[in-house]
């Protein structure tokens, strides 16, 4: 079977954001000056072929670990692990 | 006879070039090594040079450290080989975890390109004269990691005022600990964002990357067999 997957990869908590800190300084500009907490990170889907879910998603969260972020100075979330449409 | 220093050409590198006609003019015999090779042609020496590796793609170096050249690589180290790191060679030192951290977009966000000052913390001792050109180039390290780091002695250069000074207004990126370069626990992987290769040739400006290409020279002389 093949499943969709979301990762999201971003920047350590703690860890200073120079693209987040640039967007949230440039919000008020704007006139959205009740914006905080701003963090840049990435988005990645994928599309795994496995014999059932829990296969597949150990494999992505190895491959978040391993290639997809830095455990250095990024974290990552896996969204979602539905049925992909052949 | 002069020892074989190989440079390594990932898609997207842009320094191999220079690199190349360092090792040159500094006396040794430069290899052109591609990033499909896993012989590294007989090298004493090794250097990952600077530029853009697969597009700076997922993250910096993240893609060159599984390049065929770079398993060779890391046997190399792993026997003691020499290498040295330079900009996005450093990066991919840092992803293959070859050398500790990691790089962050620089905390200005811009690119950076100009000549600065590094102090050698115990390379030579001295203030060099060397440009970068970077945009990535923060440094960062978990706390454990920057304890264990200064604890070692690991911090090969820090970006200095001219007289060698620390000052965090000659730190051009945001770097933990002004950290420019770092070596391994061995002693036989060094990895710097400054450029060694662009400040060799005394006909083209200062020669702050000349100490540099010596100490890989050096390391690279003993391991020739007399």
């Amino acid at each position: 079977m093949r499943f969709r997957f979301e990762i999201v990869v971003s920047l350590k908590d703690g860890l200073a954001d120079p693209q987040g800190k640039t967007i949230q300084d440039a919000l008020p500009t704007l006139g959205w000056g009740n914006v905080a907490e701003v963090r840049v990170g990435k988005h990645i889907e994928l599309v795994v072929e496995a014999d059932d879910e829990a296969a597949a998603r150990g494999q992505v969260g190895e491959m978040a670990r391993r290639f997809l972020s830095n455990p250095v100075i990024e974290d990552f979330r896996i969204l979602s692990g539905e049925v992909a449409a052949r | 006879m002069k020892p074989k220093v190989g440079v390594v050409t990932f898609p997207g590198s842009n320094d191999d070039r220079d690199a190349l006609r360092a090792v040159a003019l500094m006396g040794g015999e430069p290899i052109p090594v591609w990033h499909q090779d896993r012989d590294l042609g007989g090298a004493d020496a090794m250097i990952l040079p600077g530029g853009f590796s697969y597009g700076d793609y997922l993250r910096t170096g993240a893609i060159a450290r599984f390049a065929p050249a770079m398993a060779a690589v890391r046997e190399f180290a792993d026997v003691g080989g020499p290498v040295l790191g330079i900009c996005n060679g450093f990066q991919i030192l840092c992803e293959a975890g070859l050398l500790p951290g990691a790089m962050i977009r620089n905390r200005g966000l811009s690119f950076i390109c100009r000549w600065i000052h590094v102090r050698a913390e115990d390379l030579t001792g001295d203030v060099l004269e060397v440009p970068i050109k970077h945009g990535e180039g923060q440094f960062v390290a978990s706390p454990d990691e920057l304890a264990r780091i200064e604890q070692q002695r690991l911090v090969a250069f820090r970006y200095c005022a001219p007289d060698g000074s620390l000052d965090e207004s000659f730190n051009p990126n945001g770097s933990t600990h002004a950290i420019a370069g770092l070596r391994n626990d061995r002693g036989n992987v060094l990895g710097m964002m400054p450029h060694p290769e662009h400040a060799v040739d005394p006909d083209l400006g200062p020669t702050g990357g000349q100490s540099v290409f010596q100490w890989l020279l050096t390391a690279a002389r003993d391991r020739v067999p007399a």
